[in-house]
């Protein structure tokens, strides 16, 4: 049944995984996300639902354990930080590559290299344009509270087999470190061997005599054939940039101004937003919720309903910027504004970079 | 008196050998001379021999046996360079009541692969490890392996493997067989017909163990050649390796129902 709790939204992405009928949790601990499997490990889903939860030896065995897991039907989630999810990316481009779902977070941190264990949003190029080798992508939810942190994991695994992809929940140290109340969603049963069988055919679940055997792999030695499955999974990507782009307009009615955020940068924004109409100036905040696919069209539309400038408001030295800019393609003014590094910048000091670098700029 | 046919002959009452319906008919990715074919062929005639065909998913490695899916015709994975153990190990562990094994090469099983390995089997994950040792990089043209005697010629030790530079050899078997988590530790070849049939056996025997099971994981060594990257022919490579990888790395069981011979 449904509850509402106070919890830490990686505590809230835990219990979300057992809530969501996940099969397995592969994890390796890292700061700032060791809550995530220190929780499943002392809740003991393994008892409540027969989840299984396994501490890896790190998280490349974590991710290619992920990719066993979905290569044989079942719901499988990993979570790790920024250096973690570096290491993780060959796996996601294998997975991305044999078309397996899954999903996976990265609470992310400060770098490059060991960088720093406090908040960051630094890691938005590698998560939304590939990471790993090849043409791939990934589906990536970025949740601004806790409650999303749990939510997205629901809606992580309903997309992550509708298209057969990897789903990324992109959070930051601010998202899986603080406390917020949280509505828990109803529990969903864990898939049986038979639904299983019959929900997803291509699964290695045991080859039946007399039939076809199953095969995952990414590997076509044949270029004409690597080719065929590159145009095939272009046509997915499509796809859900056509269907699943989610995002959310706050005070945009009237506005000539808009932030755009997402994560913990979207709820300081928030807050900027109020200030900002408190001294009489036009701003709203467009918040993005899907990083890939990338609302691209719609900030195109409110270019031509007259928007007059966009700040692209992130923890990191402007990586998001650059989508805004293509969606934009110079039709207003699009500006970056952001503190890194680990540092969280202040609703204050947002609201004065819109101030100076676009409303006065 | 009527001719006989060659209809006459192809009877299933006269035949004394038949391909196990558990190889398919793809033709061989491996050069001729290989021990990779006859190292399928066992253990799919053991899944096949044991009833497992339905039950079993096989994890496929980087490497010369890559392909191993296109050969085996039971459910397969092909896993990234060295992963296979992780990758077994969460088949199995969402899939108990399944048969799971990998098939890994040297550079696969004991270099980039060697944290899997020795994290899989001292966790005692209850899978059948497939271990096929050529003391070569095979698929990328015969570069040194962790397995490279001391010596031996490759392309990146051409003027034979130093150790006081490259390193020592591993032998990985013998220290996963230190492991409180591997049950079955052996080592075989299948280069004649009496080592075939011990390996198989030897192969029967893992996947029993892990029918039964018997806790921890089944790990078979086979010590193989690699004609083409050894430059040799196969009758030569054959013998270079009984009288060179069969001192070095000696056949036989070295661990056995969770206790070290």
């Amino acid at each position: 049944m449904s509850e509402l709790k106070l919890m830490k939204g990686n505590e809230a992405l835990a219990e979300a995984a057992i809530r969501a009928g996940a099969d397995a949790y592969f994890g390796y601990p890292i700061t700032p996300q060791s809550e995530v499997i220190e929780y499943l490990m002392a809740e003991k889903p393994f008892e409540r639902t027969g989840m299984v939860v396994l501490q890896a030896e790190s998280e490349i065995a974590a991710i290619n354990m992920v990719y066993g897991a979905a290569g044989a039907g079942k719901k499988v989630m990993t979570s790790s930080s920024s250096p973690g999810v570096s290491l993780k990316l060959e796996g996601i481009s294998y997975i991305a590559g044999a078309e397996l779902p899954c999903v996976y977070a990265n609470v992310v941190r400060g770098g490059p290299g060991l960088g720093t264990i406090q908040p960051s949003q630094a890691d938005y190029f590698q998560s939304t344009k590939g990471g790993g080798h090849g043409d791939y992508r990934q589906i990536v939810l970025a949740p601004a509270s806790v409650q999303e942190m749990s939510d997205f994991v629901r809606d992580g695994f309903d997309l992550a087999f509708k298209y057969r992809i990897p789903v990324l929940i992109l959070s930051d140290g601010v998202i899986g470190q603080m406390m917020e109340k949280v509505k828990l969603f109803e529990p969903i049963p864990r898939l049986t061997e038979e639904e299983i069988k019959e929900k997803y055919p291509w699964a290695t679940t045991g080859k039946k005599h007399g039939t076809e055997r199953r095969i995952i792999t990414s590997l076509y030695l044949d270029s004409n054939e690597m080719e065929q499955h590159n145009i095939k999974l272009q046509k997915k990507y499509k796809e859900i940039s056509e269907k699943e782009v989610r995002f959310e307009l706050i005070d945009c009615e009237d506005a000539e101004y808009v932030f755009v955020a997402y994560g913990s940068s979207a709820r300081i924004a928030q807050k900027a937003v109020r200030l900002a109409r408190a001294k009489g100036l036009k701003v709203g905040l467009f918040r993005l919720i899907t990083l890939f696919p990338f609302p691209t069209k719609q900030i195109q539309e409110m270019c031509s309903k007259g928007m007059k400038g966009f700040l692209a408001v992130e923890m990191s030295a402007g990586q998001m910027v650059e989508d805004v800019h293509l969606a934009v393609k110079g039709c207003a003014k699009v500006e970056h504004y952001g503190r890194y590094g680990g540092i969280v910048h202040t609703p204050e000091e947002v609201l004065e970079a819109m101030e100076q670098k676009i409303i006065g700029g | 008196m009527a001719e006989i046919t060659l209809e006459d002959i192809i009877k299933p009452e006269n035949r004394v050998y038949v391909k196990t319906e558990l190889m398919t008919d793809n033709v061989l990715s491996y050069c001729p001379g290989c021990g990779h074919g006859t190292a399928h062929r066992i253990v799919m005639e053991v899944i096949e021999e044991l009833g497992m065909e339905e039950n079993t998913i096989g994890v496929a490695p980087v490497g010369c046996s890559v392909l191993a899916y296109e050969f085996m015709n039971i459910d397969m994975q092909q896993a990234a360079h060295g992963r296979a153990p992780a990758v077994a190990t969460a088949i199995k562990r969402v899939w108990p009541n399944k048969i799971v094994f990998t098939y890994q090469g040297d550079g696969d099983l004991a270099a980039i692969g060697t944290n899997e390995t020795i994290h899989a089997c001292n966790r005692g994950e209850n899978i059948v490890i497939i271990f096929i040792n050529n003391g070569i990089y095979g698929m990328t043209g015969g570069q040194m392996a962790p397995t490279t005697i001391p010596g031996m010629i490759s392309s990146t030790s051409p003027y034979g493997r130093d150790v006081k530079t490259m390193g020592n050899p591993l032998k990985i078997t013998e220290l996963v067989a230190q492991l409180p988590g591997t049950h079955f530790v052996t080592r075989h070849a299948v280069h004649t017909p009496r080592f075939v049939r011990r390996a198989k056996k030897a192969i029967k025997m893992a996947f029993e163990n892990q029918r039964d099971g018997k806790p921890g994981v089944s790990f078979v060594e086979i010590v193989s050649n690699c004609n083409s990257g050894w430059k040799m022919t196969p009758n030569d490579s054959n013998k270079w390796m009984e009288e060179n990888m069969f001192p070095f790395f000696p056949l036989g069981d070295i661990k056995v129902d969770g206790k070290l011979i």
